[in-house]
């Protein structure tokens, strides 16, 4: 008991942002225009104090040895959040209210402002912190459906469009079939330690390999399962396909929330699921096919298709959102490559520094693809064609000649997400690909490579249309401040994290490295990888 | 004096002043006011690196004037650099290009005159990093930078087919450089793993590199050539270079042509010769082919161009042939080495000039059409010396400069150890240079000589410095400063070419000795017609050479 006393401890952050949220229920709910005008100022402010108070939250023991990625994701969401924040800000202003309701009718169209969209922002990213410090079976799934459950009622609410609805029906219907798998494969786990404790699993799946040299067939099976339902959440193939569609259907700057947030999670999951047998993932490459391998082939399998998928879907699309979509996928596979590459390993020989470090990669690349991401998505957020959301390659044509700042902001994010120097996204690529070499995954990192090299096709047909494209005349420009301003935070983010990221990257390290000392202890028999051709 | 800050200054005058042209203010929305801005900030760049040259040490090798600042101390990444003499004259040949590029432009633009030069300044930052780099990571970021002005000056100023130009260029040299990327990366981790901590110093890899099994180092040719062969244009790989180039602004095509195609030569001598010298020397005679087939194949296709851009373009495809010809020579005298930086300059000074000077007819016919044209000579007095002039430096006259890399290319390849380039290569090779008097001359013959046919102006459009519309004005003043110093400069490299090949020597001797060492020793194993134990034993020797590098190297 006294342990979860201790872990309630620090989680602060958490508990900031649902008192914020309640409030901003409240808030939004009020009779008068400026207070719920302040719904937003009230989630920014629990979002800061939630960010301030996270470095005093670390806790002092980690079971998983993990404790650092939950602070520095914690960190993460609260600063990436605060952007997201700025960029949404504007969704619900000029919503109007549903048609069916005569009551809402008469409420003030133009003037409303909704409390619960922020309290649902404020939830989904609660749960987000919450899955980063899990270190239970039950605590991780209720950790993840928190996170998931308010993004369908955002997009949902998001606009006032059928697409909408349809979006979020099968953005529900699909996350409740993941979490059926990853559930599923929960409780394969639960069947086969007695255990929900993620330590106490980690120490049997250990003592396991130390006697027979794999984990039990029904544990492998628990984790299959659960990496491809987490394969959702991250929006990996082959629980990619509801991303081009929901990303489309969902306001522009709730997409921006739901390309960032779920992913994050997603990946903390990942991590923390994976701890359970370490790194490296297979312990006995001597034998032929075990568990090791399994779990190695099947992320193998997912970061290429999803990087491939991803790419080549991405070149057919017509609708920036799409395209911008099944860029978040393939980025989903550049950052599997870290975390099949796993944490620098004390017996592995490895020389030292964070370039041995994958883990600690995908934290960096996770903040560097979040700053592009959302600012790409806040950019297109803030156009207008014909009334509606500016979507197709069309509709944003010209955009240097009705607004250069936005323009250059597109600019400098789309360059980012194809990783080209010296922006964040190329350290990012640097830092991801370093550890994969030095993990013997050489044929990865050439795919991998060639894949961006792809993707150059379609984020340059971006570029090339705002910057070469005959301006289009139906193009409104909708300069809500909060969201420019978002947008270039975001952008300057983005340069800034590829031109002296080196704060950054120590963290991220000494977010890691204490980690991988200790999860390897147990570590039966370690590998030097080499990966000679 | 400290002249710790020249290096870093001559990458922040360009960048600053390109900065200060994003200020919102109408001054520099006016044409003249641009052009002046950035022609005042080239030539201050021009001058800091006069500055350097003068403070540059000749008689010393290695890095000189160097310097670091810190960028991701962690992953052993620092903005670090330092220039030899190879990268010293190509960064003049930078600035001094640059300049003249802003002088040719006053007229060429007629809209977004902020964005254009803006992104020219950005271009001119990019290539000198590209050149005063130590490391490779630094290097990496500025070779892979300038696609993103290039992109941008060809695709908002270009002709016609501009987008598909544009995107064609970037596509290409980025898929090519991602590959580069990825062995540059293989290679720092080898050095990692040899020397216990992560580096990207050009230094440090280049003995890791060179510990490397043949077939690793075959791996990382491969990859290095992915990247620089497609910025060269090395054929086949050449296909997106005369769609920029005929789709590119003049001063697009000047900068392409004088500078950035060298960034592809550069790259091969600062880190395929000296970093996979084994492997060098087993595919060199592979790359020689493949230079002497692209120097045939697009002598022909020049040969039977109609528009005078391309016919140009094509030309530096099949004059850079020469350039790799050299480069993979590996003679005793570095003869190829040097000639072959020797031709990047002249390249660079002669083809810069070919392009302003089709540049300046097609502000006046908007037309670039040999069949449209003829005789211009007699109308254009003033321009036709210039078009004549730069097409026998380019054709290689002795006493212009073209000569000069021209020979030493080729003599290069002649005395090349037989076992990686020779006579016939030599031989083919000097047939290019028949094919490229003759389009050359041919094509001058018909725009220059004959009978006078001038094509119909476009009267919509103020060619020129404001001259009639119906006569056609030979240069004016502008026009003719800007074409002078490259005059100078081609007559200056031609005869007097000895100080710049005597400095070059040193420092390309340091990238090619080790490829050249393992050529040597291949030599005396395929001509000494000995027993096989022979042979053995200098195979054995070969291999105790590279074994003891190999010791020392991860130690």
């Amino acid at each position: 008991m006294n342990a979860m006393v201790e872990k309630f401890a620090t989680l602060w952050p958490e508990i900031t942002l649902l008192i914020g949220a309640v409030v901003c229920l409240i808030t939004g709910l009020s009779p008068s225009l400026q207070v719920r005008k302040a719904t937003a100022w009230v989630a920014a402010a629990a979002l800061v104090i939630a960010g301030l108070i996270v470095p005093y939250m670390e806790p002092t023991t980690s079971v998983l040895g993990l404790a650092g990625m939950t602070s520095f994701v914690k960190m993460a969401i609260a600063c990436v959040g605060l952007v997201l924040l700025m960029v949404t800000a504007g969704v619900t202003n000029n919503l109007r209210q549903s048609k069916a309701s005569d009551a809402a009718r008469k409420f003030e169209p133009g003037n409303a402002i909704r409390g619960e969209f922020f309290a649902f922002f404020l939830i989904s990213l609660a749960g987000a912190m919450l899955t980063a410090g899990a270190d239970d079976l039950v605590w991780l799934f209720l950790a993840l459906e928190l996170t998931s459950l308010p993004t369908y009622v955002m997009v949902a609410t998001s606009r006032d469009n059928i697409r909408a609805q349809e979006s979020a029906v099968k953005y529900f219907f699909l996350g409740a079939l993941s979490a059926a798998m990853f559930l599923y494969g929960f409780t394969l786990l639960y069947g086969a330690t007695g255990l929900t404790d993620l330590a106490g699993i980690r120490t049997i799946a250990l003592e396991q390999i130390s006697l027979t040299g794999d984990v039990s067939p029904l544990m492998l099976m628990g984790l299959l399962m659960s990496v491809v339902g987490i394969c959702f959440k991250i929006a990996a193939v082959p629980m990619h396909f509801y991303a081009a569609d929901v990303y489309e259907g969902a306001a522009t700057p709730v997409t921006a929330f739901l390309a960032f947030v779920p992913k994050t999670a997603g990946f903390a999951a990942l991590i923390i699921l994976l701890s359970v047998v370490g790194w490296p993932l297979d312990k006995t490459p001597s034998v032929g096919f075990d568990g090791g391998d399994a779990l190695t082939y099947l992320l193998w399998g997912i970061a290429v298709l999803t990087m491939t998928v991803g790419n080549v879907l991405g070149l057919l699309q017509n609708n920036v959102k799409r395209v911008l979509a099944y860029s978040s996928v393939a980025h989903t596979g550049y950052i599997l490559v870290g975390v099949l590459a796993g944490p620098a390993l004390v017996t592995q020989n490895l020389v030292p520094g964070p370039l041995g470090d994958g883990l600690a990669a995908v934290l960096f690349y996770l903040v560097a693809y979040g700053l592009a991401t959302v600012a790409s998505f806040a950019v297109l957020g803030c156009l207008k064609a014909q009334g509606e959301e500016a979507q197709t390659f069309d509709d944003i044509s010209g955009l240097v000649r009705k607004h250069p700042a936005l323009a250059g902001i597109m600019l400098v994010s789309v360059l980012s997400l194809l990783g080209l120097p010296p922006l964040a996204g190329f350290v990012g690529k640097i830092y991801l690909f370093g550890p994969a070499y030095s993990h013997g995954f050489v044929y990865l990192v050439i795919i991998a490579l060639i894949n961006s090299a792809i993707s150059a096709a379609y984020y340059l047909r971006i570029a090339s249309v705002c910057f070469f494209g005959k301006p289009n005349e139906q193009l409104q420009v909708d300069t809500a401040p909060a969201r420019v301003a978002g947008a270039a935070v975001a952008a300057i983010g983005a340069i800034v994290l590829g031109v002296a990221g080196a704060q950054l990257i120590d963290s991220a390290h000494d977010a890691i490295s204490p980690a991988a000392g200790e999860v390897t202890q147990n570590a039966v028999e370690a590998t030097t990888a080499d990966a000679g051709f | 004096m400290n002249t710790d800050w020249l290096i870093p200054l001559l990458l922040v005058v360009p960048i600053l002043s390109a900065l200060v042209m994003l200020v919102p203010s109408p001054w520099f929305d006016n044409r003249r006011n641009a052009w002046m801005w950035s022609l005042v900030s080239t030539i201050t760049t021009f001058a800091i690196s006069i500055y350097a040259l003068r403070n540059f040490q000749f008689a010393e090798t290695g890095m000189q004037l160097t310097g670091e600042i810190a960028w991701v101390p962690a992953f052993g990444l620092t903005f670090s650099y330092g220039i030899d003499a190879i990268a010293l004259w190509l960064v003049m040949l930078t600035t001094f290009l640059m300049p003249i590029v802003m002088l040719g432009s006053l007229t060429a633009i007629n809209h977004r005159f902020r964005e254009y030069y803006f992104w020219l300044l950005m271009l001119e930052a990019a290539m000198i990093g590209v050149f005063v780099a130590t490391d490779i990571i630094f290097f990496y970021v500025c070779f892979e930078f300038t696609l993103v002005p290039l992109y941008v000056l060809i695709g908002v100023f270009g002709s016609t087919q501009r987008l598909r130009a544009a995107a064609m260029f970037f596509i290409y040299t980025f898929a090519g450089s991602m590959l580069t990327l990825a062995g540059v990366l293989y290679v720092a981790w080898y050095s990692s793993r040899l020397t216990g901590s992560w580096s990207f110093d050009i230094q440090t890899l280049y003995s890791a590199a060179q510990a490397m099994s043949p077939t690793q180092q075959g791996w990382v040719l491969a990859s290095l050539l992915a990247g620089f062969a497609v910025k060269v244009p090395i054929w086949p790989v050449h296909t997106w270079l005369p769609l920029a180039h005929t789709e590119a602004p003049t001063a697009g095509s000047v900068v392409l042509a004088g500078v950035l195609l060298k960034l592809g030569t550069y790259g091969l001598l600062r880190f395929a010769l000296p970093m996979c010298p084994a492997a060098v020397v087993t595919y060199a005679p592979y790359v020689g082919i493949v230079a002497v087939v692209g120097i045939l194949y697009t002598a022909l296709i020049c040969w039977v161009q109609k528009d005078i851009k391309k016919l140009i373009a094509y030309s530096s495809v099949s004059h850079l042939g020469f350039c790799v010809l050299g480069l993979f020579a590996l003679d005793s005298d570095n003869l190829g080495g040097v000639g072959s930086v020797m031709y990047m300059i002249n390249h660079g000074l002669s083809t810069g000039a070919l392009f302003l000077c089709i540049g300046m007819i097609y502000e006046r016919f908007h037309t670039r059409e040999m069949a449209l044209m003829s005789g211009l000579g007699r109308v254009m007095p003033v321009w036709g010396f210039f078009m004549v002039f730069f097409v026998m430096a380019s054709v290689g006259l002795p006493g212009l400069n073209g000569f000069v890399g021209e020979f030493l290319t080729l003599m290069s390849a002649f005395v090349s150890p037989s076992s990686v380039l020779g006579v016939e290569y030599a031989s083919f090779a000097a047939l290019g240079l028949i094919f490229g008097a003759i389009y050359l001359l041919y094509m001058t013959g018909k725009v220059v000589f004959g009978p006078l046919k001038v094509p119909a102006a476009d009267h919509g459009h103020d060619a020129g410095d404001g001259h009639g519309h119906n006569e056609v004005a030979d240069l004016n003043r502008r026009e003719i400063i800007t074409l002078t110093p490259l005059a100078i400069g081609c007559l200056v490299l031609g005869l007097l070419p000895y100080p710049v090949l005597e400095s070059l020597e040193a420092p390309v001797e340091a990238m090619a000795a080790r490829a050249k060492l393992i050529a040597q020793q291949q030599q005396v194993q395929v001509v000494d017609a000995q027993p096989a134990a022979d042979v053995e034993v200098a195979g054995t020797e070969l291999k105790a050479t590279l074994g003891t590098t190999q010791v020392s190297a991860s130690h």
